[in-house]
Parts: structure tokens; C-alpha cells; sequence
């Protein structure tokens, strides 16, 4: 590359925000994390909970929500729920789209939670709720003084690799109309497609740059707080 | 697990469950009966927006051809990923350095791209270089971008699977004369892709289900198809639900297939079987 084309390149990268691109996809991903995290913990408690219609309930959810591709949930949000039955969220159309985009990654990503809480489960092992229940613990006592305070320090990884995903699905908001990092470097390509190799790798390295440190801060805290065994 | 957090009730749990099931049974049918009234309310429940999908030239026209449009891609692309999750899985096993950490930025830079960026960026850069015919682009922009990320996904799979095996396998392919590479080739990868089947199967689930990004970049799959059955009738929010359903089917039985793969492959590796997608934890650099 010569030195020509890093100007260019730093004359479009000008012209546009990119930071403020993707600062919406970052709060399109804390929006839709707590969601999910609360649904996802009210699901998981759903299908380990000792009430069979609970369970049934629970786990249809996730089969239904995990195995439908992304891209179709957040149309559905947008162009079904707002399009034909006037669903709005928000007073203007960014808002609403916005609000729409974070309800359909959040419904997605709770059933991952839901998942990630429940491998955490697995982590402790059987006698620790043999334990409790010989002690005559039952179902309540013994999933929040035994058994939820170990998952949840199992969950931590699994938990970090959903929220990795949400990181990266937070571009699939664009099939919803939401201006964020994928749009514009579209737009960005589009004007400007002299300089498609480094728009793209600067938007690649954006990602890698969020992604990269949370996958870091999740690993070395799911090593900190494991349950010594 | 979850059987162990409580006893087998007793006549006083079960009378107690069965309140709690009628509680809960209310709750869920009461949820479900408000959005149907609701849909209702707006007409949506008409059978004329639900009729076009009994009719077989709405199958044969859009939703046929739109779900040969994602098979085709997902076919595509799990064979090529399962080249690229080869070369870089070995890679990441090599005994040079250098080699090792190459193939470990790849690996990791592609899992930490989202990949629509990486469609999007091949779809308008194909377009611009015009190496294939226009109609080719947007297909070639799918099965670029799911084969960059899904490939990173196998290379990582390879590389686990054969660091799960025990000790002992290399050991003894060392002990009856085998060298490095004739132990990785003839012992350990063999063995290593037989405990991967079954998270390959979970992996197959995302393929399929990431074609629908294709989408944005104007591939024909069965989103694109379901959209335009919608955009023609005035029913898309019927015709999304028809196509998630399709989703769902294919994808249910693929999980399924995962772990039935589980439980008959403990028997054929030392390794361990899971139908369990992967858990990957970011390690840049790390041998």
C-alpha cells in the first residue's frame, strides 16, 4: 500500500462516525444483555424447577427461540409487529426501530442465557443437591443456598460467550433499519469503494478490539471465581 | 442434575404440583390466548392471509426455491469451512512457532468478526473486482463470510478435540515408532474429528440459521423468499412465522441428530463425545 492510500483512507474515515456507529451497537448489546440475562435466569429457573408444565414451558421456548435464525426474528420485530400490526416502541422511527431491533436480540439471546445458566447447573456436582436435600433443604432452599450460587460462578464462561454473540448479532439490527457499524461501512464502501480493504479492516478491528477484552475479562474471572473442587 | 434438586414428591407435593400446573397452565394459555386475541382483534388471523400457504404455487414459486437457496449455501459452506477448520486446526497444532501463531490470529481475528461485516464486505468487494459472473455474487458473499467464521469455529474444534485426547494415545503411537506427524495424522485427528461429529452437527444448526443473513446481502434464501410471498399477499407477518416454523423442523432434527451422534460415538474414540456447540474461550496467541 502506498502512503496515498492511507490518505484516502483517513480522508473518508473523516467524513464519517464511525465511533458513534458503533456505539449504538453497543447499546443495542447492553439493552438487550440485561433483558436476556433476566429472562434468560427466569427460564432457566423454569426448567429446573420440580413443576412439570414449568419445564414443558420453559424448554419450548428455547427450542423455538434458538432454532429460528436471528435475521428473521428482528424482520419479524420490525417489519411484521411494526410494519402490518402498528407495534410501536418509540415516538420517531429511529427510536422505535431501536427499541424494536433490542425486544427481538433479546427474546434470541435468552434462550442462549437460559443455556449458558443451566451448563452452569451441571457444573455442580449431584451430591452438593444430595447434600442439601439429606439435610431436609427442599426444591427453593436448596437451588438458592446451594445450588445457584456454584452455577452461577459456572455460568460465567459460557455466559461471556453469549455476550460475545450479542456483541457481533448486534449488526443484524441493520435488517431491522437501524443505523449502526454494518450500515455504515456499507455506506462507507458504497461512496468510497477505492478504499474497500482498509474501510473493512478498520470495522473488523473495531469488533476484534470490544470482543477481544470481554472474551479476556470473562475467561479470567470464570477462573477466579470457579468452585475450587 | 436438574432430577436431583428435589425428591419424588409425596401425596402432599403432588396435590400441591398439580395447583401449581393448573397456576401455570393458566398463566401460559392466558399469555397465549391475549396475543391470538389480539392478532384477532387486528384481523390477522384471517384465513385469507393464511390461505396462500396451502396453495402449491406459493411453495413451488417462492419457499421451495428460497430453501433450496439456504441449503445450497449451508451445503457450500460446511464443506468449505470443514477444509479451512482442517488446514488451520493443524495449524494451530504445528511444532513451528510461527506457524502456530499465524494460524492462531487467523482463527481468532475470523471468530471475533461479526459475519454480516464480512458478507457485506464480500458482496460489495466482488461486486467491484467482478472476478464472478454478477448473478454469483451474493452467493459466493454467503458462503465466503459463514465459511471465514464457521472454519475458525472447526479449526478450533480440531485443535481441543485432539488436545481432549488422553495422554496415552500419543504415547503409545510414539511407543510403536510412529513420528509427530504420522501420530496426528494416523491416532490422534482421526480420533479427535470422530469426538467432533456431534458439535459439528450443533455447528451445522448456526450455518443454517446465519444463511438467512444472506438477506441483507440480497441473497435469494427463504427469508428473501418469505418476504416477497409477504410484500405480495399483505401478509409477511404469516409468511415469517411459516418460514421460522421451516427453520425450526430442520434445525430441531439437526440437534437431535447431534446428540444421538453423542451418545453412539463414545464407544469409537478416546476422546469425548458432546453434542454440547462448542465453548470457545479467546486465547490470542496461545499454543
Amino acid at each position: 500500500m502506498h502512503s496515498g492510500y492511507l490518505d484516502d483512507l483517513g480522508t473518508v474515515l473523516g467524513q464519517y462516525d464511525v465511533l458513534a456507529a458503533f456505539w449504538v451497537n453497543i447499546q443495542l448489546t447492553v439493552y438487550a444483555g440485561i433483558i436476556a440475562l433476566v429472562l434468560g435466569t427466569l427460564l432457566a429457573l423454569m426448567r429446573i424447577s420440580p413443576v412439570p408444565s414449568l419445564r414443558w414451558a420453559g424448554s419450548t421456548y428455547v427450542t423455538l427461540l434458538r432454532n429460528t435464525p436471528l435475521t428473521i426474528i428482528i424482520v419479524f420485530f420490525v417489519l411484521g409487529m411494526w410494519g402490518q400490526l402498528g407495534f410501536t416502541l418509540g415516538p420517531d422511527f429511529p427510536t422505535n426501530f431501536f427499541r424494536l431491533s433490542v425486544l427481538g436480540l433479546a427474546v434470541y439471546h435468552a434462550a442462549f442465557v437460559c443455556e449458558a445458566i443451566r451448563s452452569g447447573v451441571n457444573t455442580v456436582p449431584r451430591g452438593q443437591a444430595e447434600a442439601a436435600r439429606a439435610i431436609g433443604l427442599g426444591f427453593w432452599p436448596t437451588a438458592r443456598l446451594v445450588i445457584l450460587p456454584q452455577a452461577f460462578r459456572g455460568a460465567v464462561a459460557p455466559l461471556g460467550n453469549v455476550l460475545i454473540a450479542l456483541i457481533k448479532n448486534s449488526t443484524v439490527a441493520a435488517a431491522g433499519s437501524v443505523a449502526e457499524a454494518s450500515g455504515l461501512m456499507r455506506e462507507m464502501i458504497e461512496n468510497s469503494s477505492s478504499v474497500i480493504l482498509g474501510i473493512f479492516l478498520v470495522f473488523a478491528l473495531g469488533f476484534v478490539v470490544i470482543v477481544v477484552p470481554v472474551g479476556l475479562a470473562t475467561t479470567a474471572l470464570s477462573r477466579r471465581w470457579a468452585v475450587a473442587r | 442434575m436438574s432430577d436431583v434438586l428435589f425428591d419424588a414428591p409425596g401425596p402432599r407435593g403432588r396435590r400441591r404440583m398439580v395447583w401449581i400446573n393448573i397456576a401455570a397452565t393458566l398463566v401460559v394459555a392466558g399469555i397465549g390466548v391475549f396475543v391470538l386475541l389480539r392478532l384477532a382483534e387486528k384481523g390477522q388471523l384471517a384465513a385469507s392471509l393464511w390461505k396462500p400457504f396451502v396453495q402449491a404455487s406459493t411453495w413451488t414459486d417462492y419457499l421451495l426455491p428460497g430453501l433450496k437457496g439456504t441449503l445450497e449455501a449451508a451445503a457450500l459452506s460446511i464443506v468449505a469451512a470443514g477444509i479451512f477448520g482442517l488446514v488451520f486446526g493443524l495449524g494451530r497444532l504445528s511444532r513451528s512457532r510461527t506457524v502456530r501463531f499465524v494460524a492462531g490470529l487467523v482463527v481468532e481475528f475470523f471468530r471475533a468478526v461479526p459475519v454480516l461485516l464480512m458478507m457485506i464486505f464480500f458482496y460489495l468487494g466482488l461486486n467491484q473486482l467482478k472476478l464472478v459472473s454478477p448473478q454469483d455474487v451474493p452467493l459466493v458473499a454467503v458462503v465466503a463470510g459463514l465459511t471465514l467464521y464457521n472454519g475458525s469455529v472447526f479449526a478450533e474444534l480440531v485443535r481441543s478435540g485432539v488436545h481432549n485426547l488422553p495422554r496415552g494415545q500419543r504415547e503409545a503411537a510414539y511407543a510403536v515408532g510412529l513420528r509427530r506427524g504420522q501420530s496426528l495424522r494416523a491416532i490422534e485427528v482421526p480420533q479427535a474429528l470422530i469426538a467432533m461429529l456431534p458439535a459439528i452437527a450443533s455447528q451445522l444448526v448456526v450455518i443454517l440459521k446465519d444463511t438467512a443473513l444472506g438477506y441483507i446481502v440480497t441473497y435469494p434464501e427463504l427469508l428473501d423468499a418469505a418476504r416477497r410471498v409477504g410484500a405480495g399477499n399483505g401478509n409477511i407477518l404469516q409468511s415469517l412465522v411459516v418460514a421460522a416454523l421451516i427453520f425450526i423442523v430442520i434445525n430441531y432434527a439437526l440437534t437431535r441428530l447431534a446428540s444421538l451422534l453423542a451418545r453412539r460415538l463414545g464407544g469409537r474414540t478416546a476422546g469425548r463425545t458432546s453434542a454440547a456447540a462448542p465453548a470457545l474461550t479467546v486465547d490470542v496467541g496461545r499454543g
